[in-house]
């Protein structure tokens, strides 16, 4: 009889693995370079102010973020990397058909981007949801599904210590610009910019917790109060649903438009997928 | 050190959650007339009460003013540094000028960051949920004005 090549993958279940602590420890360290080491080797100027959330984390959660047998993201780089193996949909294909591992490297740190034939930009998850539709032809993910976040950080992790550096591509201008607008205008019942909090009142308390710069370093991130992996869609919609405005649909425009705002804001910085936040 | 950086991710919760089931007022806001830098008349027919207030200011999905502000509400341990501490505001300001400060900030400075806690117009993208409701009903607006005109010390 043969066995199914799914039912042995079966023991994916994440929220189970994860629960199960010693599994964490027992993982192997795939990739050498910790993020601490990508800071310092980063060619930051001394006027350069910015800083990742990362820095404004504690010592400990730092520390879970650095070490790959620690932070629970991790789990998720290695389904990726099993999906990615994985054939899928019509075509029968896997990701590992048309590009190598080595291929990847980069790319997250700088997507959006905008694919062949086409004039607007789409994130990384967006060009994962493009290769299943055009070389796979399987079904779309599901927003925020374990497996579209798997891939999502197993592609992810492969740029982790390099520089963010968004294309050079004179079409990205009106979209980031359109980001920046919404950045800066106010919104919500509570009548508040994204600008207000992540420029003006960066580093201060809002309540216990101190306000980040909002740079995208992270993404996909594994936050503790979520107690899951989350895409950076799903942070912004938390604090547009702090400041009680509409969060924009998953598929909308406006967030990839914010995306290469906060991603151009970021240029230089490194890029550390899977990251770690409260 | 863990449980400490959960307990802060979970301080976010009431304001990421603050989307449902708040009680703010249906119906359009009652008017109001503003002289000066204050609104002299009450919102409401019977006094506000402080004790509530003082609730509502602690309240992180209601009043949401411990977010930015301090103030002396010893039991709420994490309180924001967006904005001056209430500690003494009912010495600074009259009853009359507390409540135009909480009912529409930004008729007094255009740029506030403070919320306008009773004011429907001029606002984009409010969430469904909250539209065409204030922040604060008139009753709670006059019950937050009672408390912070009691306090007195710094
Ligand atoms: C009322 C204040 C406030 C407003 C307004 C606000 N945010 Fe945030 N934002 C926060 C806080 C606080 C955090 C950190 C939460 C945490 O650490 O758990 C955060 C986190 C973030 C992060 C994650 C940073 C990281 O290191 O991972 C991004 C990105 C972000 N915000 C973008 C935005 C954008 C874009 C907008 C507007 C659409 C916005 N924020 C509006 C308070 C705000
Ligand atoms: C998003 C931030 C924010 C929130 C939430 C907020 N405030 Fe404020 N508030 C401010 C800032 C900033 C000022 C400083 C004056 C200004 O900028 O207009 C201020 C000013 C005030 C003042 C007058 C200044 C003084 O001397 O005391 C009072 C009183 C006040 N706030 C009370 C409240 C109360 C009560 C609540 C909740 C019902 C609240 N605030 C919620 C930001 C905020």
């Amino acid at each position: 009889m043969k066995v199914s090549r799914s039912k042995s993958q079966s023991p994916l279940t994440l929220p189970e693995r994860m629960r199960w602590r010693p599994a964490l420890a027992l993982l192997p360290v795939v990739f050498a370079a910790s993020f601490a080491m990508a800071q310092a080797g980063a060619d930051k100027s001394a006027s350069d102010t910015r800083r990742s959330g990362y820095q404004d984390m504690g010592a400990a959660l730092q520390k879970m973020q650095d070490d790959d047998t620690a932070n629970p993201g991790m789990l998720y780089v290695q389904l990726g990397e099993q999906l990615w193996a994985k054939p899928a949909g019509a075509a029968s294909k896997a990701c590992a058909d048309c590009h190598s591992v080595a291929d990847m490297k980069g790319v997250a740190a700088r997507y959006p981007a905008i694919p062949e034939n086409s004039d607007r930009p789409i994130d990384l998850e967006g060009r994962i949801q493009l290769c299943r539709a055009s070389h796979q032809q399987a079904e779309r993910l599901a927003p925020e599904s374990r497996d579209l976040l798997s891939l999502a950080a197993f592609v992810a992790r492969q740029s982790r210590g390099l520089p963010i550096a968004p294309p050079d591509d004179a079409r990205l201008a009106p979209f980031r610009s359109e980001g920046e607008a919404i950045y800066r205008r106010r919104q919500g019942q509570l009548n508040l910019s994204c600008a207000i909090c992540h420029d003006d009142n960066a580093g201060k308390k809002l309540a216990g917790v101190t306000i980040p710069q909002a740079h995208p370093t992270g993404y996909p991130i594994y936050r503790l109060e979520w107690q899951a992996l989350g895409s950076l869609k799903r942070r912004l919609r938390n604090c547009l649903v702090g400041i009680r405005a509409e969060a924009y649909p998953y598929e909308a425009v406006d967030y990839v438009a914010l995306e290469v705002f906060l991603m151009g804001r970021a240029k230089g910085m490194p890029f550390e997928a899977p990251g770690v936040r409260p | 050190m863990l449980r400490a950086s959960l307990l802060a991710a979970l301080l976010l919760m009431p304001l990421a959650t603050a989307g449902r089931a708040q009680g703010t007022s249906a119906g359009t806001p009652v008017s109001y007339t503003v002289v000066d830098d204050a609104i002299p008349r009450p919102l409401t027919a019977s006094p506000g009460d402080a004790s509530r207030g003082r609730a509502i200011v602690a309240n992180r999905s209601v009043g949401l003013c411990l977010l930015c502000h301090s103030g002396p509400i010893p039991e709420e341990r994490f309180q924001g540094t967006l904005a001056p501490s209430l500690g003494g505001a009912g010495t600074r300001w009259s009853v009359a000028q507390l409540r135009l400060r909480i009912v529409d900030g930004s008729r007094l400075n255009p740029d506030t960051i403070m919320p306008p806690y009773y004011r429907t117009t001029g606002l984009v993208r409010v969430a469904r949920a909250f539209e065409g409701k204030t922040i604060l009903t008139a009753e709670q607006i006059e019950d937050v004005v009672a408390y912070l005109a009691t306090l007195k010390e710094q």
